[in-house]
């Protein structure tokens, strides 16, 4: 768990975070997005000290980061960021490793954890280990950068604008691996963005922040329904609220027994991609599927009235 | 490439047979040499007197390599930027002031022999290798920098691990236009008794004997080509295997 308390940070007389408080518990990604200069970025990176805050405190499992030497303190903590920033001269593998390095793991150990990685990326040991960061594709240079930043097994994984330099088919990806690696290793996550998508998509919790202060932090549904401020309603779009919201639905909410024809869609997609295969196909109810079998159907009317609930 | 595979070996066979068996190019040089002088000079061995020429300049660029990266890893730290300026000002001012003159000044202190030439190697040398040593280290990828920081190097381990690592090719560079120059400027230190090919020059000058000022000239000349050759390839090597250079 992550306690932020009423934290601020003043460069030269400006407030670029003012007195955020914020909980983020234990096993859930919560995403901070806001435009640029809104603060966020600091926030994230007074988590593990990259900035020392002006004033206040943060707490991780009940202990205060400031108890800990700063790079001490950073090899506890995940760190991924934009345009990976991994080190051009070290292999894929030493990459990986350099945190368990840093806290002396024993070299087989080291190498178990990187092989282990790696399949968890779905890049395979023997072919990539050795490779070089140029000798690889952005989306695999990105994986890379995630999986050094998860290679101590850490409580808590900062992530800033991890995705931001990837096209959009890689990036639901590596969107969709974290989500999966999230759940499986049970982490905590805070993750920045200025893409409001993302953060509906990705976080359990999103927190919006303008001018250095947290407007709004809440669940994403919540964020689309009720947006606290104007800021906030313009973050999310208004033509796109209906959509939106939607995306956050699984099929299997709405579904009712029954056949449709066509193609099915798995019972955990969004009702967005069920309206979108509505209107694309001309149907009025598409089939729903689960591990492959059949489990009944999703009608345009049972999607409207679900849509029409959340305004 | 194609070229550089049958010249490299042709030169570098060229200037061992100068080097080791100068009377091969008696020949050569005999239309050059005054009536009845001697055609190769055979006071002191060509190939003792360019091993003292390689071994001083080698020593002089280590020790300006020394300075000079020491220096730079200094004022690019946050403590040490403010004395940037400075640093740049002495390392310029090394450059500026003429070898000849570093020689001249440094006689009296020194005295005859190899450490006036030393001296005035090391001062010329420091520049290109503090600029490059700078450029280097502070044109970092920035996303690596923050990441090393982010994961939890401390300064020395970013210092050791990464930054040197990553601007090891372009402070080599600095240190091989260094030798290069030194090798040329130390010809000059024979003028105050220093055992370097420059003895052949200049007994050449003194006697009116182009044969020697030739033969001198052109082993100086062919160390600067295979030195220079040899140590861009290593620095080649070094950016590929770093990972920096695209393989592809």
């Amino acid at each position: 768990m992550i306690e932020i308390d009423r934290i601020t940070k003043v460069y030269n007389g400006v407030t670029a975070v003012d007195a955020v408080t914020m909980t983020a518990e234990s096993g859930t990604i919560t995403v901070i997005v806001g435009t640029s200069g809104s603060g966020k970025t600091t926030l994230l990176r007074m988590i593990n000290r990259l900035e020392e805050p002006t004033s206040g405190e943060v707490r991780i499992n009940g202990e205060s980061t400031l108890a800990t030497k700063p790079h001490l303190l950073r090899r506890r903590i995940g760190y991924a960021i934009q345009g990976h920033g991994l080190f051009p001269h070290h292999s894929v593998a030493r990459n990986i490793g350099a945190v368990p390095r840093l806290l002396n793991w024993p070299k087989e150990k080291i190498s178990a954890r990187v092989d282990e990685l790696l399949t968890l990326f779905s890049m395979e040991p023997d072919q990539f280990r050795d490779r070089f960061p140029a000798e690889l594709s952005g989306g695999q240079q990105q994986r890379v950068g995630v999986a050094r930043a998860l290679a101590s097994r850490p409580d808590v994984l900062l992530m800033d604008e991890p995705f931001g330099a990837l096209d959009p088919i890689i990036r639901a990806r590596a969107q969709d691996d974290l989500r999966r690696i999230q759940r499986a290793l049970g982490s905590t996550i805070v993750l920045v963005t200025h893409d409001m998508e993302e953060a509906i998509r990705l976080g359990d919790m999103v927190a919006v922040m303008d001018g250095g202060q947290l407007v709004q932090h809440a669940p994403p549904a919540e964020i689309v329904t009720k947006p606290a401020t104007g800021f906030v309603a313009d973050m999310v779009g208004d033509m796109e609220r209906p959509l939106r919201l939607l995306s956050l639905v699984p099929l299997s909410e709405v579904m009712e027994d029954g056949d449709a024809p066509g193609e099915a869609l798995p019972a955990d997609s969004s009702l967005r991609d069920a309206l979108s295969a509505c209107l694309w196909t001309g149907r009025t109810a598409v089939p729903v599927e689960r591990d492959g079998l059949p489990a009944g159907r999703v009608t345009l009317d049972a999607i409207r009235a679900r849509a029409e609930l959340g305004a | 490439m194609k070229a550089g595979a049958i010249l490299r070996p042709a030169v570098i066979l060229l200037l061992l047979a100068l080097v080791l068996k100068p009377e091969w190019f008696v020949p050569l040089f005999a239309p050059l040499a005054p009536e009845g002088a001697p055609v190769i000079y055979a006071r002191s061995s060509l190939l003792s007197l360019s091993l003292s020429h390689l071994g001083l300049v080698a020593a002089a660029t280590a020790a300006a390599t020394l300075v000079s990266v020491t220096l730079a890893i200094l004022v690019t730290r946050d403590a040490g930027a403010a004395f940037r300026p400075l640093s740049r000002t002495i390392t310029n001012m090394g450059q500026t002031f003429p070898p000849v003159a570093v020689l001249a000044l440094a006689v009296p202190a020194l005295g005859f022999g190899a450490g006036p030439t030393l001296v005035a190697l090391f001062l010329y040398g420091l520049l290109p290798i503090f600029e490059n040593s700078i450029t280097g280290l502070s044109t970092l990828p920035p996303a690596t920098m923050e990441a090393a920081r982010g994961l939890g190097l401390n300064r020395w381990q970013r210092l050791i691990q990464v930054e040197l690592p990553l601007a090891l090719p372009v402070i080599l560079t600095g240190i091989r236009l260094s030798f290069v120059i030194s090798l040329g400027t130390a010809t000059i230190g024979s003028t105050v008794a220093a055992r370097t090919l420059g003895e052949v020059i200049i007994a050449g000058l003194l006697t009116s004997n182009t044969a020697y000022v030739l033969q001198g000239g052109l082993i100086v000349g062919l160390f600067a080509v295979v030195v220079y050759d040899a140590l861009i390839l290593l620095e080649a090597r070094i950016a590929r295997r770093s990972g920096m250079a695209d393989p592809r």
